[in-house]
């Protein structure tokens, strides 16, 4: 058993707004493992990317606000929530890096690849300008791109979806950093390019051992690159399994529904695509029992009472939903989610 | 011929002259028709001229050469009348919820205009038409009064498609009608798109770079690469026996939500990225990412061939 990297515990995130107060992220608790890719998945607004970002203190303060009784704990010494910005410049890009979702507004078009690489390096490591550059050409052919020493002199704007992606990728392993936040790395890109930077973010996975936090929607995503899955829903976690689990043995209604509205090569075009009815609840006013309650055909009385706590299906799988209560009425998930063949 | 066509598209080109004396050919040479009551799907990676043919179909963009055919008519050689007409047949679902609703308008309003401009009907009548086009798609009718800000985005997709059924269309242009939605909220929007199709008997262009979901909706698929349809088969044909090597890497390029499935695949996934259109490739365009590439491709553009009845693809080895 490995040591956490990560250990996220009970953390509240709030916007304070001028129409009132937004509970982004409302009691989040998880750990990531070293060498261990763990994705967070949901819908926009579910709360991932901010997350996501409270982890590496990017978001503003105000308006965002870590409420009290939040903990983030980072390689065992860092307690995230408590650091001052001076102390965070050294966590950030030294020990964490972050890969956007956006590679054509997350470049400064102003900066050369190389000098944009190189800067990081040269804040955090006593190095010449010199070596900076020619680690920053490293980095370059590590990501897959040739002519390093090239392209090191080249600007965002030279450079497709695809190749920006792979700068980000590689100013954000320029430190060596122990635990890499990608969200959602791949959404901004085609099909094809997609899944070149897929395979690039496991090969250097392995490489590095570095931990990886995924952030994405997409579960054929999920299915390639992690190894453990956190499903989130209005702010909270509702299910959390190995990979295995999520796919195998979901047992959160919600979970039921993202795997069943997927598209598959398979699936029979005469039937109607499984939807889940209705939108997500309003985070200014979470409702007071289960968020998911409006939306799900079990609900039950309880659920809009009486918000469920993680029940334990394994050491390692939890489902928050009153379903999983031995009292519940047995329900049995819908259709196989997950399994069948391809073409 | 015995099939009924309600859109055929012989050797539609779209050149842009850009700065320079350069010219990028986004649609170049394509061939395809669409039959009465079916859903064609045209999928490609960006800037493979996909929304380009759409929009040209529907004169948004005056086409540079080739035929488009719609009832049998030349779209292109319509006018005055016969070409109010031709809008009011032909109707276009935008991609973007959030940029194609006007935000000064109301609902109503929005989805009353098309009604208006041709004249339709008007007071209580009109009032009725907006109701019933919003219980169609799902809303209702107090939404009417409400403007597209109030709106989620599946809502406002939903808008979106009850302003282009407003004028009972015979066909709809789709043009990424779904991938700025949320997972979920896609399902809702396609299995409306088939809810529609089922009652009123339209016939659909799906343009889509997500083949998983085309396929969904698709009877036919068009595959385009650099303006270029590299293939054309039925949607279970195309995803059983892929006969374009760029076609089988987008097949295998998609990531499958199975772990298992995933593990035990075999992908060819093209290495490199797409040509600039601007440039493009001599001979067939893919052959700088093929991994079968011979002399002949840099040579010739091969021709598209119905390889076997219904199935065509454009490709040296077949």
């Amino acid at each position: 058993m490995s040591k956490p990297i990560l250990e996220v515990n009970n953390l509240r995130v709030s916007f304070k707004m001028y129409a009132g107060e937004v509970q982004a992220v409302r009691g989040v608790s998880f750990t990531l493992n070293k060498g261990e890719v763990l994705a967070i998945v949901g819908e926009s607004g579910c709360g991932k990317s901010v997350t996501a970002q409270t982890i590496m203190r990017l978001i503003p303060t105000p308006p965002s606000y870590i409420k009290p009784g939040s903990s983030i704990l980072f390689d065992g010494k860092h307690e995230i929530t408590k650091l001052t910005e001076s102390q965070m410049e050294h966590v950030r890009g030294e020990e964490m890096g972050m890969i956007f979702q956006d590679p054509m507004t997350s470049l400064n078009p102003t900066m050369t690849v190389g000098a944009q690489i190189s800067e990081g390096i040269r804040k955090h490591q006593k190095v010449t300008k010199a070596e900076a550059m020619q680690r920053a050409a490293d980095l370059l052919t590590l990501v897959g791109m040739s002519n390093a020493q090239e392209r090191t002199r080249q600007y965002p704007h030279e450079l497709s979806g695809g190749m920006r992606q792979r700068v980000m990728i590689a100013l954000s392993l320029a430190c060596n950093p122990k635990l890499l936040i990608a969200d959602e790395p791949t959404t901004a890109l085609d099909v094809t390019i997609q899944a070149q930077i897929i395979d690039l973010l496991r090969e250097i996975q392995k490489k590095t051992d570095t931990s990886i936090i995924l952030i994405t929607h997409d579960l054929g995503v999920v299915a390639e690159m992690a190894h453990r899955v956190i499903v989130m829903y209005a702010g909270k976690v509702v299910e959390r399994g190995t990979l295995n689990d999520i796919f195998y043995n979901p047992k959160h209604p919600y979970t039921w529904g993202l795997l069943r509205s997927v598209p598959r090569l398979d699936s029979d075009r005469n039937n109607d695509l499984e939807s889940i009815p209705g939108t997500p609840p309003d985070l200014f006013a979470p409702p007071v029992g289960c968020a998911f309650a409006a939306r799900c055909p079990y609900a039950m009385k309880i659920c809009k009472e009486v918000d469920p706590e993680h029940f334990d299906v394994s050491a390692e799988h939890s489902s928050a939903c009153w379903l999983m209560h031995p009292e519940a009425p047995k329900v049995e998930m819908p259709v196989q989610a997950g399994r069948g063949s391809h073409g | 011929m015995a099939e009924d066509y309600i859109l055929e598209v012989k050797n539609l080109q779209k050149h842009f002259h850009l700065s320079g004396n350069r010219v990028l050919k986004a649609v170049d040479g394509l061939n395809f028709s669409i039959k009465r009551g079916e859903t064609f799907g045209l999928v490609g990676e960006s800037g493979c001229g996909k929304s380009t043919t759409g929009r040209t179909i529907i004169r948004l963009y005056e086409a540079t050469g080739g035929q488009i055919l719609f009832n049998g008519k030349d779209v292109q050689k319509l006018n005055g009348e016969s070409r109010q007409k031709f809008y009011r047949d032909m109707q276009m679902v935008f991609q973007d919820p959030y940029a194609s609703l006007n935000p000064r308008m109301t609902v109503g309003k929005i989805i009353a205009e098309g009604i208006d401009i041709h004249g339709l009907s008007s007071g209580k009548k009109r009032r009725e038409r907006v109701s019933e086009l919003l219980n169609a798609v799902g809303l209702n009718e107090e939404h009417a009064g409400r403007f597209p800000h109030e709106f989620s985005g599946g809502q406002r997709q939903r808008i979106g498609i009850a302003r282009a059924l407003a004028i009972e269309p015979q066909f709809i242009i789709a043009d990424e009608p779904i991938s700025a939605l949320d997972v979920s909220v896609q399902a809702q929007v396609v299995n409306l798109f088939k809810k529609l199709q089922k009652e009123r008997g339209l016939t659909y262009l799906f343009i889509a770079h997500d083949l998983a979901m085309v396929k969904h909706i698709s009877d036919r698929i068009g595959v385009m690469y650099l303006g270029k349809l590299v293939e054309v088969a039925t949607s279970d044909k195309l995803n059983a026996k892929p006969l374009h090597p760029y076609t089988q890497s987008l097949l295998s390029a998609i990531p499958i939500p199975d772990p298992d499935v995933q593990k035990q695949r075999k992908r060819v996934i093209p290495q490199g990225e797409i040509p600039s259109p601007l440039n493009p490739p001599s001979g067939c365009p893919f052959r700088t990412r093929c991994p079968h590439a011979m002399d002949v491709c840099a040579a010739t553009m091969p021709s598209f061939k119905e390889v076997e009845p219904g199935h065509f693809a454009a490709c040296h080895m077949l």
